[in-house]
Order: C-alpha cells, then sequence, then structure tokens
C-alpha cells in the first residue's frame, strides 16, 4: 500500500538528522536503523533502532522493541513519518530490498545515508510503488 | 471470548479508522478469520496466498511476536491482546532475517 501524498520537500530539525550520521558512523560498517516519529507532519521525536540482523547489508527492526516504540508513539498521537537506514558500501539510494519493503512498512519517507566514503551522503526519498522521487532535506 | 486486536495505522483502511478492534478464535488462525470476516479483506495483508503469516508483518499475542510462540496455531483465551504492526527492513542487500 503507498503511503499519502506527501510534498516534495522534508523539514527535520538539524539535531535528529545529525544524530542519524553519528548512529550510522558509529554502527558502520553495519547498516543502522531508526524512526522518526511526527505530529501533523512536523517531526517531534527520533528513536534509534536495533538492527536484529546486525548487517552490513540489511536491517530489520528488532520485533520488541518495535512494539513498544510504536505504542508510545500510537499512545502520543504521534505517526511513524520518517525510516532511517544506512548503507555502508554503496551510495544513499533506495535499493530494491528497501523499495519492496517501502510498500507495507508505513512510512511516507525514507532517509538513507551512506557512510561508504570519509564524508557522509544523506539523501530522503518517497518511494511508491516502484516509482523512487527524491526529495530535499530542509533543515530547521 | 472477545480478543482486542490492535491495528496499526496503515491497516486501519480496513477497520474504518479504528485503532482496535474485537475478534474472536481460539487460536491466531481462527481470529485472522473472524477478524477478516468484520473487516473484509485484512486477511490479505497479514497471510500469504499459502496461508502462512506474511514476512511484511509482526503479530504479537500478549506483547509476544507470535514468531517465537506458535505462529499461527498460537492458543489465545478471552482477555488476551493481539497487536498486528508492519515489519520494518531493507538495506543495501537482500533482507535475511524478517519474516524469518
Amino acid at each position: 500500500m503507498s503511503v499519502a501524498a506527501t510534498p516534495d520537500v522534508l523539514s527535520l530539525p538539524r539535531e535528529m538528522v545529525e544524530q542519524a550520521l553519528v548512529h550510522a558512523r558509529r554502527d558502520h560498517p553495519d547498516e543502522c536503523c531508526g524512526v522518526i516519529s511526527a505530529r501533523d507532519g512536523v517531526a517531534t521525536r527520533l528513536v534509534e533502532m536495533d538492527n536484529a540482523e546486525r548487517s552490513p547489508t540489511g536491517f530489520t527492526f528488532d520485533s520488541a522493541q518495535w512494539l513498544q516504540v510504536y505504542r508510545e508513539l500510537d499512545d502520543a498521537d504521534e505517526e511513524p513519518f520518517v525510516v532511517y537506514h544506512s548503507h555502508t558500501a554503496t551510495e544513499a539510494y533506495p535499493s530494491r530490498t528497501d523499495i519492496r519493503w517501502s510498500e507495507t512498512a508505513g512510512f511516507p519517507y525514507w532517509l538513507i545515508v551512506s557512510t561508504r566514503a570519509e564524508q557522509d551522503e544523506v539523501r530522503a526519498f518517497t518511494i511508491d510503488g516502484a516509482i523512487v522521487t527524491e526529495v530535499a532535506v530542509h533543515l530547521t | 471470548m472477545s480478543i482486542e486486536v490492535r491495528i496499526p495505522t496503515i491497516l486501519r483502511t480496513f477497520t474504518g479508522g479504528e485503532k482496535a478492534v474485537e475478534a474472536k478464535g481460539d487460536t491466531l488462525a481462527g481470529l485472522i478469520d473472524d477478524l477478516d470476516s468484520r473487516h473484509a479483506g485484512i486477511k490479505g495483508r497479514l497471510l500469504t496466498d499459502e496461508g502462512k503469516l506474511h514476512r511484511f508483518v509482526n503479530v504479537y499475542v500478549n506483547d509476544e511476536d507470535v514468531r517465537f510462540l506458535g505462529s499461527l496455531e498460537t492458543p489465545l483465551k478471552d482477555g488476551d491482546s493481539v497487536t498486528v504492526l508492519p515489519a520494518v527492513a531493507g538495506g543495501a542487500g537482500e533482507s535475511m532475517l524478517a519474516g524469518g
């Protein structure tokens, strides 16, 4: 199922993007993953998730932690907004795996950090079926 | 016998927007059949064509992931709670773990 139509700019607090980058560097060469929730389209909090795969080529949210986090967000009337993860040997662009999972994961935006080079690369996307659209990240 | 089923945002189109609904069943499989009779189509989002739990969803009984219990044969009793969540995975290569 595709997620609701979204604007082509993703506004995020600078410190959240910085936290995602720090998380990606810390877990390198494994992939990191996490959630940014929102209320009424405004980012509210970032939660670092445990990558149950602990793998350099994939991530899966730890299922027990995800239940706890989802419930907290839902109880606070926040919604899944951005799922972020890292690619540690390839570019910051959705893989086939990302595209497949995006259909059902329920996040309007995918933020991908690449840690393959010394300089971090961070890009954001909406994924609707097989259609990947890059969105500008606006730091607030 | 009544069991509360918590539904994630992405599946609330099947429940008229409700966050939680009631259903009945002695096992998770029975509960999903009952759920589908009240909210047509939701079964197709939970089970594969072969009738197995879909790798794209997590289902919990009393906060335990059913993959670590009895999957669809997990027994249920009055007052249990069931939570459905989208599984979240991805990454640069093929994702091996989710749905296990």
